[in-house]
């Protein structure tokens, strides 16, 4: 697989290893100790479903290479979306400019890799994006369909599929020169329901790194399409969110978004190099209960945040954060890896060509533990049960977080009785997860929706979460 | 053919009248090969960006470029496609495929361009390009950061770390053709400096920032002013603690009740409208806010930062009073929305280079009114001062409301200790209504602008 990105590239372009020698060899004329390459070509299709009928399709090509070059902590980038020597020279040279001094370093013999040196994550037989686009028609209509025959209160349905395949090459001054071929596709459904003046809301999406037959075999268009109506159907009779501290139980799957913003983005290497996050300093040190052990694994086959190879070529991994309630571990890319003299972790991600590389997640849970999921709930005298959320930010320096539940109950004695409307949940990372006193067995990931921002770029992420029940967190409901 | 260099070698510029000829050409190859109606939108344009930390710079990156996007139409059915590569070969290709995809597409009684006659661009400069962004030299940029970083960093021994300072500049072009005729070109300019320090105290980080931004660079705060807010707003964050669960009124400083503005362009874009999507979709003509409220989108007040000559549709951009005196007065439309709605466009297309046209803003703002901040937290016996919301918890549809919040705590009409960890939670309808007082400190810092506003009896949760 990486072979066969790199020739695609080599064949489409008609360059090979001397010109990416020579691109590398002009990054470091001015003295930077490290510079890459990174070629993308990324193809796009998407389509809507919306009040029944396809109002739009769409479909694109965009093609770039990214230059980088570090010269101890300073980085120099540019990037060009035109692939003629003379204009990645150029971009080369510009981001050779961080440097000043003569080239010291001598470019390795680049020399063809393995890639992740594993069979693909994602051995897809036919990209998503080129299957003809009736069959995503299908998919969309057929989601349409189910969300529209779960309750005749479901009056606005819309469906979005899109999907993408992102080819890419990198070479380092290292010597490696690698690739990868990256499919992404995504199904999502959202439904309005209205009875009398009421009207609420209900989404539910899915897919992963997967051609078009994961939406048959395992996530179909007509489970999601009813998710959505039975959460917008379901908050119809939500009544208002009580506020302040309380127990909370959070259910299993896409309720990870805790770790993501509370851990996750604490330990991401770059902001503890520069000592910027609520995390830095404490490695070694209780951040969690014992029952919690938190990684991030980029590896699990065909999932959203999975890669081959990190956008730095580093070979992915599974990457134990807190262990049993320990800090073990930070989240690395190839800069804060080589000043902070750790080994990268394969975290290395950028949005695209254009962007720099950074530590990001790529997919982040909680290990399963012992307990019961309903006893956890019979445990409960006065609480919320959080099942579904709309995502969550993080202030990585105070270590304040949120996420927004869209879907939760209230425990009452042990049982959960009503829905309640959405509300936002705070808590400061460092010591959320200190108070997570039961761990459920039922680890689950979620469907395949998250994307995850930080510094303007995005990525697509997976998150996993046992249910959980953490002992204080604050409601940011409006009922007493 | 086409894609010819000028002599700005450093990035792939193409000189105005080339890439207008190319739109031109692309509409008409379209109609040649079967649209009854095409459009063709391309945007080309650089960036500049440094950031200096602790002294030293950390990062420098530059960069240009292009892309462009077709949209087609088969009678009612549409579809669209975009692409970097300007290569003939590549865009036949991308108006072959828009063809083909618009044979699967439904028919959509309100898809098509705007009629004829709503086509145009508004008259005269609108101020927002200057040729001196281009010319910025890379070394100025540090300079400014590396100031701006210092300043902030200057004010109090507490502050002893940084994400560093930053200074941006950008210029763009975009061309707009329909198969109407319609052809048009708008370019802009910007240049941006920030500041973003953390202060420490007894073991606790806090980070706060502060930014300027203009057309050009006369526009912009100085670097150490800059620096100089960025400190502030960081040290009066330090010892944040929670307050007890109660309901208060909170006085949204400007930048976060910036927020307030997306809220209400999100209920009044057509897009909600038409689906029964708002919380104000029945509320036209209606008291929807308190009487003080008025809410103006100009898109093309001179000087701008959203400002445009025509939207994405090649629709002159207009003055929209959205709210006058809290009576819900005008729908932010496009043509579509608008014709499900059996209204006009209101000149709001927002396009990026594939799909159908969206619906945006151009300036959005509250007008000011007359009390200064000090006055309206004078007024305040007890409440809450937000500088920061995080996270998103807003929904559209009901209104509910609860966002994460930091700020200060105001007793007796002083602002007091700082809070955090905290949420401010209600609903959308009755907030409007509730928003009693109007500061006379309204600014254009970016395009959506507003003064400081008091809002009475909120939800705040903490412990």
């Amino acid at each position: 697989m990486a072979q066969d990105a790199v020739q695609f590239f080599f064949s489409r372009y008609g360059f090979g290893q001397p010109e990416l020698e020579r691109y590398l060899a002009a990054a470091l004329e001015r003295g930077g100790e490290y510079a890459d390459l990174y070629f993308e070509y990324q193809s796009t299709s998407s389509l809507q479903v919306d009040e029944s009928i396809v109002k739009s399709a769409n479909s694109g090509i965009s093609v770039g290479v990214g230059v980088r070059v570090i010269a101890g902590e300073r980085t120099g980038y540019a990037y060009t979306d035109d692939l003629a020597p003379e204009k990645i020279l150029h971009a080369a040279r510009t981001a050779a400019h961080i440097a000043s001094g003569p080239a010291r370093t001598h470019i390795v013999g680049l020399k063809d890799t393995l890639g992740a040196g594993r069979p693909s994550l994602y051995p897809v037989v036919v990209a998503p994006t080129d299957v003809e686009i009736g069959a995503k028609l299908s998919l969309a209509s057929r989601a349409d369909i189910a969300a529209r025959a779960y309750d005749k209160r479901i009056h606005q349905v819309r469906v979005g599929y899109a999907d993408e395949v992102r080819r890419v090459l990198i070479a380092t001054s290292e010597g490696v020169v690698t690739g990868d071929y990256q499919p992404l596709a995504r199904l999502n459904v959202f439904c309005l329901a209205k009875d009398g003046q009421l009207s609420q809301r209900g989404s539910s999406g899915g897919g992963g790194r997967v051609d078009l037959d994961f939406f048959e075999r395992q996530l179909t268009p007509e489970h999601l399409g009813r998710e959505a109506a039975r959460e917008a159907i379901q908050q119809l009779n939500a009544r208002e969110c009580p506020a302040g501290e309380m127990e909370v139980v959070l259910g299993p799957g896409w309720p990870g978004v805790l770790l993501h913003e509370a851990v996750g983005h604490g330990l991401e290497a770059d902001f503890n190099r520069k000592k910027t996050s609520a995390f830095s300093g404490l490695i070694g040190q209780r951040v969690a209960s014992e029952a919690c052990t938190v990684v991030d694994d980029g590896t699990i086959p065909g999932r959203r945040g999975s890669l081959n190879i990190d956008d730095e070529g580093a070979r992915t991994q599974c990457t134990v954060l807190i262990e049993k309630g320990v800090l073990k571990q930070y989240l690395q890319d190839h800069l804060s890896a080589r000043l902070m003299g750790a080994s990268v972790t394969g975290n290395g991600r950028r949005e695209s060509y254009e962007h720099m590389p950074m530590p990001r997640m790529t997919n982040t849970y909680m290990l399963g533990g012992q307990d019961d999921p309903q006893d956890i709930i019979r445990g409960v005298k006065r609480g919320l049960y959080a099942v579904n959320f709309s995502g969550g930010q993080v202030d990585i320096t105070s270590g304040k977080f949120v996420f927004s539940a869209s879907e939760s109950y209230l425990i009452e004695d042990g049982k959960i009785t009503a829905p309640v409307r959405g509300a936002t949940l705070i808590g400061n990372g460092p010591d959320v997860l200190t108070r997570v006193t039961q761990v459920g067995n039922d680890l689950r990931l979620d469907q395949g929706i998250g994307t995850c921002g930080k510094e303007g770029q995005s990525v697509p992420v997976g998150v996993g979460l046992p249910t959980i029940k953490v002992d204080r967190l604050t409601v940011g409901g409006t009922a007493s | 053919m086409n894609t010819q260099t000028t002599t700005e070698s450093n990035s792939p510029q193409v000189a105005a009248d080339q890439l207008a000829e190319l739109a031109r050409r692309i509409v008409a190859r379209a109609q040649e090969k079967g649209a009854s109606a095409s459009e063709c939108v391309i945007r080309e344009g650089r960036e500049f960006s440094t950031t200096v930390r602790l002294g030293q710079t950390e990062m420098l990156k530059e960069a240009g470029g292009k892309a462009l996007g077709i949209r087609v139409f088969r009678g009612r059915r549409v579809a669209s496609t975009y692409t970097s590569d300007f290569s003939w070969p590549a865009i036949e290709q991308m108006i072959d495929s828009a063809l083909a995809i618009a044979q699967v597409t439904s028919d959509d009684d309100c898809a098509g361009l705007p009629e004829a006659s709503e086509l145009g661009a508004v008259a005269g400069d609108l101020k927002t390009y200057s040729p001196e962004v281009a010319r910025i030299p890379a070394s100025l940029g540090v300079e400014w950061a590396t100031r701006c970083e210092k300043a902030a960093l200057a004010l109090d021994p507490r502050l002893q770390n940084s994400e560093g300072g930053s200074f941006d500049a950008s210029e763009g072009r975009k061309i707009f053709c329909n198969s109407l005729g319609f052809l048009g070109e708008h370019r802009s300019s910007y240049c941006s400096m920030s500041a973003v320090p953390i202060a420490v105290q007894d073991g606790q980080m806090q980070r706060d920032y502060w930014y300027t931004m203009g057309h050009d660079l006369s526009q912009l705060q100085s670097p150490e002013e800059v620096g100089r807010i960025a400190a502030e707003r960081t040290l009066r964050r330090l010892g944040g603690r929670k307050v007890p669960t109660q309901r208060v009124p909170v006085i949204f400083d400007p930048q976060v009740a910036r927020s307030l503005l997306d809220h209400v362009f999100s209920a009044v874009s057509g897009e909600a409208i038409y689906r029964g999507a708002s919380f104000w979709a029945e509320s036209l003509g209606q008291q929807v806010a308190h009487t003080g409220l008025t809410v103006i989108d100009d898109g093309c007040r001179p000087g701008g930062f959203g400002s445009t000559p025509f939207d994405g549709e090649g629709v002159p951009t207009r003055r929209t009073c959205v709210i006058e005196a809290g009576v819900l007065q005008s729908w932010l439309l496009n043509c579509y929305t608008a014709r499900k709605l059996k209204m006009k466009t209101t000149g709001n297309a927002a396009r990026g280079l594939a799909g159908n046209p969206g619906v945006g803003y151009g300036n959005l703002y509250f007008e000011p009114g007359q009390r200064t901040p000090r006055e309206m937290i004078a007024g305040v016996k007890q409440g809450l001062y937000v500088t920061e919301f995080i996270g998103m918890g807003v929904n559209m549809v009901t209104g509910d409301y609860s966002r994460g919040a930091s700020g200060l705590w105001i007793e007796n009409g002083e602002l007091t200790y700082p809070v955090e960890e905290i949420t401010v939670a209600g609903n959308l309808k009755e907030l409007f209504r509730n928003i009693t007082e109007i500061g006379n400190d309204l600014e254009f810092r970016s395009a959506v602008a507003s003064p400081t506003l008091l809002v009475e009896g909120l939800t705040v949760a903490g412990a």
